[in-house]
């Protein structure tokens, strides 16, 4: 902390930025309970520009945008817009003044159509009914405004994701937002679908629209943002304009110390081939004659860590999926250490030593109504099983080892889920796996939606089992990974792999071999 | 630290730490507990309530009469609970109570075998086995149905709804078997002995429940099959993921409410020494009133015995309160019907996202507590 202080002398931002200041927030604290989620914040937002919020998981970003976005109030400051101070009683408070939310979790109804989800709850009435055909001129206006023709009566769940993302916009722009609050809106974006997000940003800042965006994919937000605000425990630890700053400007103050994601393991030796791939291929589910997987070999020795590196829909998850016993594949064998284990149930494939960590810890990962401890100890049962009955001690001894090993931050193992923040829940889902002593583990896209500080300890983790003999599997689509942790990188894509590197790989390589252009 | 805490203000919590935050307030806090043992509060406002207002109703014999009643349903409710627990339902428990009991009063008559030109009277004992077993069939058509093929459960108990119902009135061609009685001839009588005797005083009935309930917490409670069945309900894909058999335990919490079921008839029809075709129709609602009076949640990974225990209770002892004091039976619909929509409401409120709820337990004065204190 002691570090920081010099950039505390400078907590509010300098007047003189292009842009005027449209909304602040004045030394605005919020507490739960006993925990200060923000303390005495400043944080201003300017005209037609990208003010970008970087941040760990609960440092307080989102409760900062709720308390902006009527959500939730302060419990003590004040926001100003416009000069005035003001205080939202909800969400359509807030939008009644020209603030809206994006939130990360889309909140679109899929099974209607692009028109009556922007017109939803505010139908423009007519002498019969709801005027329909104003609505989908009105839509269709808006569409062409942000240069994403879509047709008005398309179903919003025959839309791409960054397309949903964009009628999103086009809500919120309907009711005449004049600041737009975007929380991690590339999470689940192509390359090329973040590159049409980002025009519509550059669109929206020239008609004098002021963004406030949130991501955790840094660089990515360092190419479109003006301003750059850090938190860090609740606090405004660092302002800055986006000539100041570069990546490493950020990271150390998110994470207040020099940091490095570090490099892979070294000075273990490795041991036989643990897990491997002969020739598996998976069928789409949607379409069964095409393989999503197409007659892939891949093998990863004890003690080795593999990234899986390629794009969305290249086959990573569903080869990870197929080798967990999840889904079945249509041709080859999937051997762990020496037995062919394709036919097995996936409770076996836990008991021989190999789990899967999945990608969407809220769909796959988490049991949301039990405790943490709960669901920590959900795939090792039968460690703490004596003939028909569990042992309450030895369970809590695996939850114990589970939250001090992969280092949860919580209450304790009667804490409910909900309340931990997502890189601790994401370190619970981890732990869970781990705690079933496996031997391969595989992890899909782990650090998606998790802080750098959590991303890091997954590492460390990662980096101490295969030092024991652990194999590992990580796929991921952010090649900074790749280069920290893997000893080995196997790029995918269109469900075969395209290549194959060393730990001594540049970037640019492995962008090439996917089939991405270098971006950012 | 501490400046901070006092410019802290009281507010209300949002999700994070608002459950542990509110456990560390101690037991201050009136609304929760309340809302949290609505099911226990209810039942002993009821037995006052009917208490003053009848003489007869606060006596044991009274209490042990309408636990009789009770058990009947709850153990229905018992079965339900296993089977909401995993986010399901299952309609065909009322139909299957009857068909069991059918079963049951048709191996009482004998079975004839024309090949042999002989009939068959089992003992008491076999025609029980038997009648379970039958029930727990009933059930794995349901659990296969709902857990392989993937019919949603509503649609494919209330198929076995009809159908069980109808068997029952196929076997007896809609009239009621009434000897039940067996004959010492035959070596199988004692079928009364479920309905009619007591043990220590108690009717057989009501600990054949508190046995069935005590087992069913404990399963839930200290075996793996209860751990799954919790996480199958709360998210069946990252149970499935954790290696727990999903599947199997659907079909199981089926068979086990199917084996329930069957108890029941026999409970029942032993309490009446008759078994109709018709007994048990539209006990399935009731059932599934008194696992949701017991706080669980239809849409699975909620609740426990305990609760389901007191809202079979509650339900049992208000409609016989009603019944003793008077009230018309018309009436008596209309409250079981205010009381099932109360719990749902009351329900709704305790699992909302923890937002509001809790804010007005935050506006209590909430010391400081170490983090680690729960």
């Amino acid at each position: 902390m002691s570090s920081e202080e010099s950039v505390m002398d400078r907590p509010t931002a300098p007047e003189d930025a292009t842009g005027g200041v449209v909304l602040s927030a004045r030394n605005v604290s919020r507490s739960f309970g006993s925990v200060h989620a923000l303390k005495s914040v400043n944080f201003d937002i300017r005209r037609g520009q990208v003010t970008t919020l970087f941040g760990e998981n609960g440092a307080g970003k989102s409760t900062l945008m709720k308390i902006l976005s009527g959500v939730i109030q302060p419990s003590s400051g004040e926001i100003v817009l416009d000069g005035e101070s003001v205080s939202f009683a909800s969400t359509v408070d807030a939008q009644r003044h020209g603030i809206s939310i994006i939130h990360q979790e889309l909140s679109l109804a899929p099974n209607m159509t692009v028109r009556d989800n922007i017109f939803m709850g505010r139908e423009l009435g007519g002498p019969g009914g709801v005027n329909y055909a104003e609505e989908a001129r009105e839509t269709e206006r808006l569409m062409v405004e942000l240069d994403e023709p879509i047709d008005p009566l398309t179903l919003v769940e025959d839309l791409r994701l960054g397309q949903q993302q964009i009628v999103e916009i086009a809500r919120a722009l309907s009711v005449n937002s004049r600041i737009l609050i975007m929380d991690e809106p590339t999470s689940a974006l192509s390359a090329s679908e973040v590159e049409v997000l980002f025009r519509v940003i550059a669109d929206l800042k020239s008609r004098g629209v002021s963004i406030v965006y949130i991501s955790h994919h840094l660089e990515e937000a360092l190419t479109i943002t003006d301003h750059a605000v850090v938190l860090r425990d609740g606090a405004m630890t660092a302002y800055a304009e986006r000539c100041e700053i570069d990546l490493e400007w950020i990271v150390r103050h998110m994470v207040g110390e020099n940091f490095d994601l570090g490099s892979p393991p070294t000075g273990h030796t490795m041991g036989e081939v643990a897990l491997s791939f002969e020739d598996i291929s998976v069928a789409d589910v949607a379409v069964p004659e095409r393989s999503v997987v197409d007659r892939l070999s891949l093998s990863v020795r004890a003690g080795e860590i593999v990234c899986i590196y390629g794009l969305m829909g290249a086959g990573r998850t569903e080869l990870l999926e197929c080798a967990a016993g999840r889904v079945s594949p249509n041709g080859g064998r999937i051997m762990l250490e020496g037995e062919n284990i394709s036919r097995l149930s996936i409770a076996e494939r836990i008991e021989r030593g190999l789990v899967l960590v999945p990608e969407d810890r809220q769909r796959d990962g988490l049991v949301q109504t039990m405790a943490v401890g709960e669901n920590l100890s959900l795939a090792s049962i039968g460690a703490f099983t004596r003939g028909l009955l569990t042992s309450r001690r030895r369970e809590q001894t695996v939850i114990d080892d589970s939250i001090r090993n992969v280092h949860i931050k919580t209450d304790g193992g009667a804490a409910g889920i909900g309340s931990l923040s997502g890189g601790n829940q994401q370190k619970v889902v981890i732990g869970k796996m781990l705690a079933t002593q496996p031997r391969v583990v595989l992890l899909d896209e782990p650090s998606r939606g998790i802080d750098i500080g959590a991303k890091a300890e997954v590492f460390r983790l990662l980096a101490e089992g295969a030092s024991k003999g652990l194999a590992v599997i990580y796929s991921t689509s952010e090649v900074g990974e790749c280069l920290s942790v893997a000893h080995r990188i196997v790029v995918m894509s269109r469900g075969r792999i395209s290549a194959e590197f060393g730990a001594d790989v540049t970037r640019e390589e492995i962008m090439a071999a996917s089939g991405e252009s270098a971006e950012g | 630290m501490s400046d901070v805490q006092r410019s802290a203000a009281p507010a209300a919590s949002d999700q994070s730490s608002s459950r542990s935050a509110s456990r560390r307030a101690g037991g201050f806090d009136l609304g929760r507990i309340l809302l949290e043992g609505r099911a226990f509060f209810a039942l002993i406002a009821i037995v006052i309530i009917f208490s003053m207002l009848s003489p007869v109703y606060f006596s044991t014999s009274n209490f042990l009469t309408m636990s009789s009643h009770v058990a009947i349903f709850g153990l229905l409710s018992v079965g339900m609970l296993l089977v909401i627990l995993t986010g399901g339902i299952d309609l065909s428990v009322g139909s299957t109570m009857g068909l069991a009991g059918v079963i049951a009063g048709f191996m009482m008559q004998g079975v004839s075998l024309d090949i042999f030109g002989m009939t068959l009277y089992p003992p008491v004992w076999a025609v029980v086995v038997l009648t379970c077993v039958a029930g727990a069939f009933v059930g794995m058509i349901n659990g296969v149905l709902v857990s392989i093929f993937k019919v949603p459960a509503f649609v494919a108990t209330l198929g076995t709804l009809y159908v069980a119902r109808g068997v029952a009135l196929l076997m007896t061609d809609g009239l009621t078997y009434n000897n039940l009685g067996g004959n010492p001839e035959f070596g199988n009588t004692g079928f009364d002995w479920l309905g009619f005797n007591r043990l220590f005083g108690v009717p057989v009935g009501v600990l054949i429940f508190a046995a069935v309930a005590i087992a069913c917490m404990f399963a839930l409670n200290r075996t793996p099959f209860g751990r799954w069945v919790y996480a199958s309900g709360g998210n069946a894909r990252a149970a499935e993921l954790s290696g727990v058999p999903v599947k199997r335990v659907q079909v199981w919490v089926y068979v086990l409410s199917g084996v329930c079921a069957a108890i029941a008839g026999l409970v029942l029809s032993s309490q009446l020494t008759s078994a109709g075709p018709t007994a048990g129709t539209t006990y399935e609602l009731t059932a599934i009133a008194g696992v949701v009076i017991g706080g669980a949640a239809l849409t699975g990974g909620r609740g426990n015995v305990r609760g389901t225990l007191l809202g079979a209770f509650v339900i049992g002892f208000l409609s016989d309160g009603l019944v003793i004091i008077g009230v018309s039976s018309y009436w008596q619909t209309v409250f079981m019907g205010a009381v099932i929509v109360l719990a749902v409401l009351l329900n709704s409120i305790q699992y909302k996202p923890r937002k509001k709820r809790s804010a007005s337990a935050k506006d209590q004065k909430t010391p400081p507590a170490p983090s680690g204190a729960s």
